[in-house]
């Protein structure tokens, strides 16, 4: 069943996208990676560290997972759009996963400059993918003003709390007219497949990949939870009732009372 | 005129012959050119660009590469 998730014209057959961050080696990212079925992975631009043996380059070139630069660490839309534009250098790609945070503490979107540096990024030729929090109004401004996906959060990076405002996120999804992918705040399995069945296009995840204590076994189960949860949007499920509703027909139920006999 | 100069790149100070360019930079330092971007005095030093972005002393020197992150 060909169901792809398309961004910016392109498609991809899986609709989880996962971070390189947080790995505690090279080796387990790309297990992990592979493991995750991700056709697309997130990168940041950092100091040159002439010491540092391997590169997540070439994890990037076996496993063929295409790289998604961030504009991680970044605080302000100026910094933001010069991260941008080294990462179009060095990688040679329009794509970017804009993150403009406030704070270090919660690291949660500074919507003022998100927007501006989303604005200039745009005008600049990049493909947006905007990090952003979980408002509505905020969503629908970076959708309008040219972002190819808008990203809200479940809750702040790195923090597992899963998706703490479904409530917002269904609003984000039913007025979406680009692709809704949550990012941040996955901390287990069905939280990815919560995400799904509130109808996010996709969902993008590190930490709760490469933290958890098996970091290939959990990248399996968010494969599967993703999947799942985009299963489940699609077939529609149940209504809540508040009583019972038995599943089997009670037509041709059998009769056993016993029958009163004479004296 | 001076026969070297001086830049500073990322925390250190590099001594470079005068006349030096991003791209001899680049290759003194001695990383993969590949998902390698510069930045010079706060602007992107486009990599096509590299062999004619003549260094002068005193300039700031962002090298950077593509890291694990997000």
């Amino acid at each position: 069943m060909e169901d792809p998730l398309v961004i910016a014209g392109e498609s991809f057959g899986s609709r989880l996208i996962m971070g390189t961050g947080g790995a505690p080696s090279l080796d387990v990212l790309e297990a992990a990676l592979v493991a995750s079925g991700t056709e697309i992975t997130t990168v940041a631009m950092r100091r040159v560290d002439p010491a540092s043996a391997g590169s997540v380059f070439d994890v990037l070139a076996r496993t063929g997972v295409r790289p998604l630069p961030n504009t991680a660490g970044c605080f302000t839309a100026r910094d933001a759009v010069r991260t941008a534009e080294l990462a179009r250098d060095a990688l040679e790609t329009d794509w970017l996963k804009l993150e403009v945070v406030a704070d270090e503490r919660t690291l949660l979107p500074d919507p003022i400059e998100l927007v501006d540096a989303a604005e200039q990024l745009v005008d600049a030729g990049f493909v947006v993918l905007a990090y952003t929090n979980d408002d509505p109004v905020l969503a629908r401004r970076l959708a309008d003003l040219g972002c190819a996906a808008v990203m809200p959060l479940g809750s702040p990076i790195g923090s597992g709390m899963g998706i703490v405002n479904p409530y917002n996120l269904a609003m984000i999804v039913e007025r979406a007219e680009v692709p809704i992918i949550l990012d941040a705040g996955i901390g287990t399995a069905s939280d990815a497949t919560i995400a799904m069945e509130l109808g996010c296009d996709g969902v993008l995840l590190a930490s709760a990949v490469t933290r958890a204590e098996q970091p290939v076994v959990m990248a399996t189960a968010m494969r599967h939870a993703v999947t799942a949860g985009r299963l489940a949007a699609r077939a529609g499920r149940i209504p809540r009732r508040r009583h019972a509703e038995a599943s089997t027909s009670s037509a041709g139920r059998a009769d056993l009372i016993a029958p009163v006999r004479g004296p | 005129m001076a026969t070297s100069i001086t830049v500073r790149l990322n925390d250190s100070d590099v001594e470079l012959p005068a006349g030096a360019t991003v791209q001899s930079l680049v290759e003194h330092v001695g990383v993969e050119v590949r998902g390698t971007a510069v930045a010079r005095n706060g602007e992107v030093a486009p990599r096509s660009q590299w062999p004619e972005t003549r260094l002068a002393d005193g300039d700031h020197v962002e090298l950077l590469s593509v890291a694990r992150g997000g």
